[in-house]
């Protein structure tokens, strides 16, 4: 039943030969030189140090909430840079092939790229920066975040999460070894019926494309999961449903959306899947097929998608405002309400993907008007953001410029998307760069409301501040960036141009173009002001230490357990009187009260197995890829059998005694103590000391 | 807005969890399992939404439909079959409040091979259509067939597996919360791929043999 293939296959190898090896290719060939030298330097600094037992002890065996959700977000940050490289790639093409004179090398008539490897280029930028940057990033922050909100030890089910970690990572590795070993995909990052389809894309980049897009659906879906539990069962004593602190709200949200929203995409994946490898008919053209079929079905998952990536995003910026405006959130019922709603209409509007189907009027103007509907709520969060920070005392540090500046995306990425939305336009902009710079705009509320949270957060998982100078350097670089690359795009969308060209026909578009390669090379510059803020924090940490509330104005749990959070997240569990407890707490003087008594608490083991198991899918998804079958079985029964082992033996966890918490705590708070004298002051975000922030503004929040 | 009004007094306010509430280890369990079968069900749903789509004229190109060779009698026997597996799953779980672990084994023991019997009936009428020449690569129609069906196979297929591994720890450990746990959220799964067959069995068999 399986099909017949075009080119060479080997029983041992499957399709994999020598051939497949890009060594001719002037880009990849030294790319995997330097690439093979870091991985030696660095293997070789790791053993030089003896760090291999640290590495495996710490990292690679935890089930810590908080390291699982660091190891998250250095996934996607390093998955950010590969996908900054690929942009950085796409706009050098584009402004180098305009016109029938432009120069060619490298084997390409125009540019340096080929039609085949620009398209790879294009398709792996977007699925590696939707998926693989944004995606782990925001999983990371929540995997970090939520549990201490919500006032819990770690997630629901620990070791699951290293599972799914550890399945994202696979799916990091298949993408990446794609530029060394075979091709990519080279009809974009979603794909089309039906050139997806064997016969007419007859290489494995396609199958990469989609084992990759496979593993981290898996991933997502399992972390989800974990995460929707702990919101619901791990939730502190006295944390009501309206106690919750907002990003937790939207976490939970956001979470529902992936966990009804990815089977979707699996079912898609799986039944193209069944055309490439078995000889189905599911898209194809003729023989029964549906192209359209794939199309809905992909973007039945992609809308909820795109807001699975942004609620996240609406929850960081909604904890940043109010830190630094001194105030409550405004409207927190609304900003809830809103996210549900949000949640919920994200299933009602896939179709404005493609509304040039032509489906007619009925249907367009269904989906059109559904689409709309989706402002409504998000105007209510940024009136109520804009109304956090109304008569606030506020605080412009680099984070709270981050989250300035994803408001202001927002409003652009909003706005373009109502006319988007509105089928007469879209019917004239569809498949324009118009389109692009839309959820470019989109996208990068959630890159800046990340690197906000770098900044919020930072000093509470690793106890120090980021350095703020390059901090905002960083910032001004990239904003500089974002407009210079993203206007021009627009106006070139208005004028025609379409999407994804490696060859530029009109002569007349060169200047705009050149302005993006100014902003691209701006961009290049923050990612170096960002290399040098992690150095230049990194040697004076000892400086910018913090106690547990970093900003000292801060209102949820993660701010009242010490900095760096301790592996047990809190001795004693918090019992929730208010929302925006620390704030509350602080208020009435009382956020200084410590437990007076501790108790044994129960943790969970270290496992190895979840990284083995990562392992594995990693081998899996190659094999299936390379389609080398005795691998593929391998791989699948020893998946299978460490999973039934490991039910066999379960995890008892151990217990840390009372004692020994309290020898810890107080050590903790010893080191905090001299933090704050070295600080001379209680450390304070405004020009306001001590305790000055009240819970309350009564005279503005109403 | 009332909600913000401070209503706990702050120098009565308990500050601590003294109390020391625990989280229910089994509820938290099976929570989360609930969770991942919403998951699977979204599955099927979609599944379900493809094989609509291509269960029109025009989706079998002229060649074998469902009209053509289902035998609805025939996976009638496989519907008592799965049905009987859940009950005798049920009967299994009610040995478990008497804290019976021979009447448990012995319900799960009926639960599997009854569910074998599903699965053979199922591989059956599959070569049976293979040699017929009907395959998934017949057509698209034939693909959202096979797919479907075979799907829901799969799943019983390693709910078969996990019931063999349940008695194995069952027999080995006892009813511990481990076991217990999951013993739960395996009957949950078994319900859920009998509910969805009641889907497969009217939604593709039946309709497919009527129309
Ligand atoms: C106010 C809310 C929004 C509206 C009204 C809206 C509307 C639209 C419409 C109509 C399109 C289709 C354009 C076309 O292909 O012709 C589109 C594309 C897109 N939007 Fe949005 N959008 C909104 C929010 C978002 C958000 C929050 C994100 C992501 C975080 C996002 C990401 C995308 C992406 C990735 C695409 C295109 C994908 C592609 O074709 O490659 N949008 N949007
Ligand atoms: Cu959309």
């Amino acid at each position: 039943m399986l099909v017949d293939l075009p080119g060479g296959w080997s029983p041992l190898l499957g399709r994999l030969a020598w051939s497949q090896i890009p060594y001719a290719n002037p880009i990849l060939a030294p790319l995997f030189v330097a690439v093979v030298i870091g991985a030696i330097i660095i293997l070789g600094l790791i053993t030089y140090y003896g760090k291999w037992t640290y590495l495996w002890k710490e990292w690679l065996t935890t089930v810590d909430h908080k390291k699982l959700g660091v190891m998250y977000i250095i996934i996607g940050l390093v998955m950010l840079f590969r996908g900054f490289i690929d942009g950085l790639m796409i706009r050098t093409q584009q402004v180098w092939a305009v016109g029938p004179h432009s120069s060619g090398v490298f084997g390409s008539l125009h540019g340096y790229l080929t039609p085949f490897h620009f398209g790879q280029v294009y398709s792996a930028h977007g699925l590696i920066m939707i998926l693989l940057a944004a995606t782990p990033l925001l999983v990371g922050f929540m995997n970090i975040i939520v549990p201490i909100q919500v006032g819990a030890r770690d997630m629901a089910y620990p070791y699951l999460n290293a599972l799914g970690l550890w399945i994202t990572a696979a799916a990091a590795a298949l993408i990446m070894i794609s530029l060394f070993v075979g091709d990519f995909a080279h009809n974009g990052w979603f794909e089309y019926a039906p050139i997806f389809e064997l016969q007419y894309s007859p290489g494995v980049g396609v199958d990469y494309w989609m084992w990759t897009l496979q593993l981290v659906a898996l991933g997502t879906t399992l972390g989800g999961i974990n995460i929707l539990a702990t919101i619901i069962k791990m939730r502190a004593p006295g944390m009501t449903w309206g106690k919750l602190p907002i990003f937790v709200w939207t976490s939970l949200a956001a979470n529902v959306i992936a966990l009804t929203s990815f089977p979707a995409l699996q079912v898609a994946l799986g039944l193209v899947a069944a055309d490439r490898y078995l000889g189905a008919h599911f898209f194809t053209a003729g023989m029964g097929g549906n192209l359209m079929l794939y199309t809905n079905l992909f973007w039945i998952w992609g809308h909820p998608e795109v807001y699975f990536v942004i609620l996240p995003a609406f929850g960081m910026m909604s904890e940043i405002f109010p830190t630094f405006s001194e105030k409550p959130l405004f409207g927190y019922i609304t900003m809830v309400l809103a996210s549900m709603a949000i949640a919920g209409v994200s299933w009602l509007v896939w179709l404005h993907h493609f509304f040039t189907m032509g489906a007619g009027p009925f249907v367009n103007t269904a989906f059109s008007v559904a689409t709309m509907l989706v402002g409504i709520p998000t105007g209510v969060k940024v009136f109520n953001w804009a109304f956090t920070m109304y008569r606030g005392r506020l605080t412009f540090n680099a984070a709270m410029l981050w989250a300035i500046g994803a408001l202001f995306l927002l409003l652009v990425g909003g706005f373009t998307g109502m006319m988007l939305a509105i089928p007469a336009i879209n019917y004239m902009v569809h498949n324009s760069v118009f389109v692009v710079a839309h959820f470019h705009s989109m996208l990068l509320v959630i890159v800046y409301a990340i690197f906000g949270s770098v900044l919020y957060w930072f000093p509470k998982v690793f106890g120090f501040k980021l350095d703020e100078f390059w901090a905002k350097t960083m910032f001004w670089l990239f904003s500089a960036g974002t407009v210079l690359v993203f206007v021009p795009m627009y106006m070139l969308g208005f004028m025609g141009m379409t999407r994804r060209l490696e060859y530029v026909f009109d002569t007349g578009w060169q200047s705009y173009l050149t302005v993006m390669e100014l902003g691209i090379v701006v961009y290049v510059f923050s990612v170096l002001a960002f290399f040098i803020l992690l150095y230049v924090s990194v040697r004076d940490h000892a400086k910018n230490r913090v106690g547990a509330d970093a900003w000292g104005t801060s209102r949820s749990l993660e701010w009242m357990t010490h900095s760096p959070v301790p592996f047990y997240n809190f001795a004693v569990l918090p019992h929730i009187n208010e929302r925006d407890e620390l704030a509350w707490r602080r208020q009435h003087g009382i956020d200084q009260v410590r437990p007076e008594h501790y108790e044994d608490i129960h943790m969970p083991n270290n496992t190895g197995v979840a990284i083995i198991l990562g392992g594995l899918t990693f081998v899996l998804g190659f094999a299936l890829t390379w389609r080398i079958w005795w691998l593929c079985i391998v791989s699948l029964l020893a998946i299978i059998l460490l999973m039934i082992i490991r039910s066999f033996k379960g995890d008892p966890g151990y217990i840390i005694t009372g004692a020994e918490l309290q020898r810890m705590e107080e050590e903790a708070y010893r080191r905090e103590a001299q933090v704050l004298d070295s600080h001379h002051s209680h450390p304070v975000s405004g020009g306001v000391v001590g305790n000055a922030m009240a819970y309350q503004r009564n005279d503005s929040s109403k | 807005m009332s909600a913000h009004a401070s209503t706990v007094d702050p120098k009565k306010a308990e500050l601590w969890d003294i109390h020391h509430h625990s989280h229910d280890v089994i509820s938290t369990r099976t929570l989360g399992y609930f969770l991942y079968l919403l998951s699977d069900g979204m599955l099927f749903a979609t599944l379900f939404a493809a094989y609509g789509v291509l269960s029109y004229q025009h989706s079998y190109f002229g060649g074998p439909t469902p009209a053509e060779f289902v035998k609805p009698w025939y996976t009638f026997g496989q519907t008592i079959a799965l049905f009987l597996s859940v009950l005798a799953y049920g009967f299994g779980m009610n040995a478990l409040k008497h804290k019976s672990k021979s009447g448990l084994i012995n319900g799960m023991l009926a639960a599997f091979v009854l569910g074998v019997i599903f699965l053979v009936l199922d591989i059956h009428d599959m070569s049976h259509l293979y040699s017929m020449g009907i395959t998934l690569a017949s057509s698209g129609g034939m693909s959202a067939f096979m797919v479907l069906t075979q799907v829901h196979a799969t799943h019983i297929f390693f709910g078969l597996i996990w019931i063999l591994v349940m008695i194995a720890q069952v027999m080995t450990k006892g009813f511990t919360e481990e076991t217990v746990g999951r013993l739960l959220t395996l009957r949950m799964f078994w319900h859920l791929q009998a509910v969805i067959w009641v889907f497969v069995y009217i939604f593709v068999y039946l309709w497919g043999y009527i129309s």
